[in-house]
């Protein structure tokens, strides 16, 4: 660089006044250009990291804002006398759920009587404060508990979505406007209903653990199902990836001779790992459906893909943490007389384990996370309304996981479906921090520094 | 045996195996294992790896190879017009879904196993005999189908049999082999670690089988494809427009067009805020700053793409909308709906920083310190070693990682799917909704279209073109990269 005192002084401007010395403490128009310089380029730093930063806390915040709603569920108090001859009438009529509507209008308009709640709606425009699926909850209580029949139960039946959004603040009274489902009046009868502490909107343990639901009823979708489906997937994947990956690295790290078949898979490693998610999801679709006849949207095969596209990151880390082993171990093992296989699998491995199952746990959150092949052997645009029956069905029966739930809801383009898909990305966000949060613990406590 | 109940026998056969195997050792040494080359152990594991291996190759070469007997033999037995009236598939699915039905039937009892195979449509409603076991057949079974059924539960059952009794013979082979080879010269350690050494090759290779895999199942597809479909108009063709009902038009260049434009404003947003903040994190960041702005910075990688992609669907989507929309705070009207190149390219750009700043960093950090010190020492400012010293001799590396970038932001697909558009099109508004590459694979493949149609194929078509290009990017930068660390080592 130009050296500052060489650079002539650039205030000589009038010729006749004679060399003016500067002191060395004042700078210069160029250092202070200089100067400037680095002071906008450390602020261009700043102002990058700030903005990542800036990402991170938006994105967050749209979570959160966005999703903490789904966890919370309005719901509609209503005594229903059980009557006998009612549910039996029911029963034996061709659409079993109208009658237990009618059953439901009738006790929820002695509710309204009782709360001194007047409205001139009729009883099928009050039912639309009520899910569609509040009838099928009574039904199935009745047909569950035939010992209740004939005494009046406390039903806590969820309110609709549109009622569920008003509570909420996302349906707003001018959106109404154009809405045939809901009007203004049912939002006033809302309020009254809510002073009455009829309506009341609390904690909804159903998203958490109940199966998805079809289109017409965003209030009753849960992520329980698709969570059951996550799980399994995870298992296969843990039970694929794991040995599969130790084995390999094995191999790589301390048998492989240096040829070139060996650099031909390190090669291939390094590549896997960098390819696009959705090819796996090709090769998922023709290979282990098209080509084995696996079932589509099992977890099994759900599982086998991830298996495929997590083993490198894993391969990747436990490749590390075993050379992080020092020589000396296998050295001292082999002194004794142990052979090298034993050397490896009796020390090395041991002592590497700890960073192994960081690895393992990381590329599993990846893998919890990952949805792009998922949407490719079909495990969306399918509806998760059932719990797998067994262990078996869980492996081999269609499911959905947690991820392509949240796709799925996404797709609907429904308000209410939204927040859903938000909460459920809260719950993944859980796992995945807890996920993330035990590696961090294995690897402060366990892992050694030679 | 059914499958499961194989595998118990054999994990059996196994685990006593071991306890023969090391006992005999003992035993043959008198008690003294130091007479024996091997530990015990090894010769118990001697017998387990002769009595499982060879017996779980048969397995599998057994569980591939029968089915595709069995349906060779009984899609003989299908008549040629049946087969051209629907397609062989169906029929055959036909025939093992009533397959399936009668052994359910039979293990329910609501038939007895004769009955299952002597059964004729003539005489018995059998649609409605299964429909009540559960077993919901689509159309009525015909004879044809119903007698392909019979012929395959016996071929099935006679496999069954077979296949017992094949792998169970193997495995008991296998353990007497093992415990005749046992005495205490035998070198039990060495024939078990060449197995286990095997074992570690056949896994390190599944790499190898993967990318074989994806190779051929996109090979097999492609080519399938371009036989109905001309290579020369899907390479040039201009427009997208597929239709189920033939006549589709499948130009990849919208597509790639579309690809590139989101890839480059995602680069444009991750490159100078990624290296930026990597310069600030290596050369000007205390420890403590970096401790906290790195990890921080890092979540953002941690995140699954489906979040991003929810992300610019509904919240930065609405958003550009208000500024740039009709109506939006700028009036101007330029955008159309919330989906848009924008939109998807911001988002995953916002991805995409952390992958450039780590990997920055690291190239940063390999440039030796003396290059720095020489730089200060000649009285550079800070700011001056970095532009003129530092990057410079990053530079390669720091290609090498946009270019990863570049192929991981061509490669996203729950952004684009979410927040691109659906449309294909040609266009250099921004704003307005492109569909991708990797977004025209899912909707083509995810709808009920018949895999055998040009408009499915046509993914794996796109697939090929997306894997090769990102393989290409990835070599490149990787050997720019590795070729970068050695420079400096």
């Amino acid at each position: 660089m130009t050296d500052t005192t060489l650079t002539p002084p650039s205030d000589t401007s009038n010729a006749p006044t004679p060399h003016k010395i500067k002191s060395i403490l004042e700078p210069d128009a160029l250092t202070r250009k200089r100067n400037a310089a680095e002071a906008r380029f450390k602020i261009y730093g700043i102002v990058a990291i700030a903005i990542g930063l800036f990402f991170l806390v938006a994105l967050l915040w749209a979570i959160l804002a966005n999703g903490l709603g789904a966890f919370q569920q309005t719901f509609l108090k209503v005594d229903i006398p059980l009557n006998q001859e009612q549910i039996e009438a029911a029963e034996k009529s061709v659409v079993k759920t109208s009658k237990y509507r009618a059953i439901i209008d009738g006790a929820f308009a002695k509710e309204l009587t009782d709360a001194n709640i007047t409205t001139d709606m009729s009883a099928r425009d009050l039912q639309k404060l009520f899910s569609s699926g509040a009838a099928a909850t009574v039904r199935e209580y009745a047909l569950a508990n035939p010992d209740r029949i004939g005494s009046t139960v406390t039903f806590e039946l969820v309110a609709s979505s549109r009622v569920d959004g008003y509570l909420k603040g996302r349906v707003k009274r001018e959106d109404l406007v154009e809405d045939k489902n809901l009007d203004a009046a049912h939002l006033d009868l809302s309020d009254q209903l809510e002073d009455a502490g009829i309506l009341e909107k609390r904690f909804n343990w159903a998203f958490i653990t109940g199966t998805d639901a079809s289109d017409s009823r965003p209030e009753q979708a849960g992520i329980g199902a698709s969570m059951i489906g996550s799980f399994f997937m995870m298992l296969v994947v843990l039970f694929l990836s794991l040995p599969i990956g130790v084995a390999a690295s094995i191999y790589l790290e301390e048998f492989a001779p240096q040829n070139r078949v060996t650099d031909l898979i390190e090669v291939n490693i390094s590549n896997l790992a960098a390819v696009p998610s959705i090819v796996f999801g090709i090769l998922g679709l023709a290979v282990f459906i098209q080509f084995m006849h696996l079932p589509q949207s099992a977890p099994l095969v759900g599982g086998l893909v991830l298996t495929l596209m997590t083993l490198p990151t894993i391969i990747i880390s436990t490749r590390a943490s075993l050379k992080a082993v020092p020589p000396s171990i296998r050295d001292a093992a082999l002194g004794i007389g142990a052979s090298k296989m034993q050397s490896i699998f009796h020390h090395v491995l041991p002592l590497a384990m700890p960073g192994i199952l960081t690895g393992t746990i990381i590329g599993l959150a990846q893998a919890l996370g990952e949805t792009a092949p998922l949407l490719l052997i079909g495990m969306v645009g399918f509806i998760a309304s059932n719990y797998p029956d067994g262990v078996a069905a869980g492996f081999f029966s269609p499911n959905s996981a947690m991820p392509a739930q949240i796709y799925e809801w996404a797709k609907r383009a429904d308000p209410a479906f939204y927040e859903r898909a938000w909460g459920g990305i809260i719950v993944l966000l859980i796992f995945l921090m807890t996920m993330n949060i035990i590696a961090i613990i294995l690897r402060r406590r366990f892992e050694r520094r030679w | 045996m059914s499958l499961p109940y194989i595998l118990l026998a054999l994990l059996i056969l196994a685990v006593a195996g071991f306890f023969v195997g090391r006992g005999k050792a003992l035993s043959s040494a008198n008690g003294d294992p130091r007479i024996l080359h091997s530990l015990p152990g090894y010769y118990g594991w001697n017998v387990v790896v002769l009595t499982l291996v060879p017996s779980l190759l048969v397995l599998i070469v057994w569980l591939i190879v029968q089915p595709a007997v069995i349906n060779n033999h009984v899609s003989s037995m299908i008549s040629e017009e049946t087969a051209a009236a629907s397609s062989l598939d169906l029929v055959m699915s036909d025939v093992a879904r009533v397959a399936d039905g009668l052994d359910l039937a039979v293990s329910q009892g609501a038939m007895d196993a004769e009955m299952a195979n002597s059964i004729r449509t003539e005489l018995t409603d059998v649609r409605g005999r299964l429909g009540q076991v559960g077993v919901a057949l689509g159309s009525n079974v015909t004879a044809e189908t119903l007698r392909a059924a019979q012929s395959y539960r016996g071929w099935n059952a006679t496999g069954l049999l077979f296949r017992t009794i094949g792998v169970l013979a193997v495995a008991v082979l296998g353990f007497v082999l093992g415990v005749i080879r046992t005495n205490p010269d035998f070198r039990a350690r060495n024939s078990v670690e060449t197995v286990v050494r095997y074992i570690l090759i056949a896994a390190a290779s599944i790499a190898i089988l993967t990318t074989v895999g994806i190779v051929l199942s996109l090979i097999f597809n492609t080519v399938e494809f371009f036989r109905l479909y001309p290579a020369t108009d899907f390479f040039f063709g201009l427009t997208w427009s597929p239709s189920f009902g033939g006549g589709s038009e499948l130009g990849i260049v919208p597509l790639i067009w579309a690809t590139m434009y989101i890839s480059l404003i995602a680069l444009a947003v991750a490159v100078p805020i990624g290296l930026f903040a990597a310069v600030y994190l290596s050369e000007y960041a205390t420890p403590h700053v970096r401790a906290i702005a790195k990890p921080l910075l890092e979540i953002l990688a941690g995140i699954p793409t489906i979040v991003y992609g929810l992300f610019a669907l509904l919240t930065v989507g609405p958003l550009l909308m208000n500024v740039f929309g009709g109506g939006g705070v700028l009036g101007v009207g330029w955008m159309q709906g919330a989906s848009s190149v924008f939109t998807a390219g911001v988002v995953m750009g916002i991805m995409l920083i952390p992958f450039v700043s780590s990997l920055s960093d690291d190239i940063i950090n390999a440039v030796p310190q003396a290059m720095r010190d020489g730089s200060l020492g000649l009285g550079a400012t800070h700011s001056e070693t970095v532009k003129q010293v530092i990057l410079p001799a990053a530079l390669p590396g720091i290609v090498g990682a946009i270019l990863l970038a570049a192929s991981r932001a061509i490669g996203e697909t729950m952004i684009v799917v979410l927040g691109a558009g659906a449309a294909a099109r040609l266009s250099v508004n921004p704003l307005e909704a492109m569909t991708t590459v990797t977004a025209k694979i899912v909707s083509q493949l995810t709808g009920d279209a018949d895999f055998a149609s040009p408009e499915a194929l046509v993914a794996f078509a796109l697939g090929m073109t997306l894997f090769v290009v990102t393989l290409m990017l990835n070599i490149v930068a990787l050997y720019i990269v590795r070729k970068y660390r050695e420079q400096y080592d």
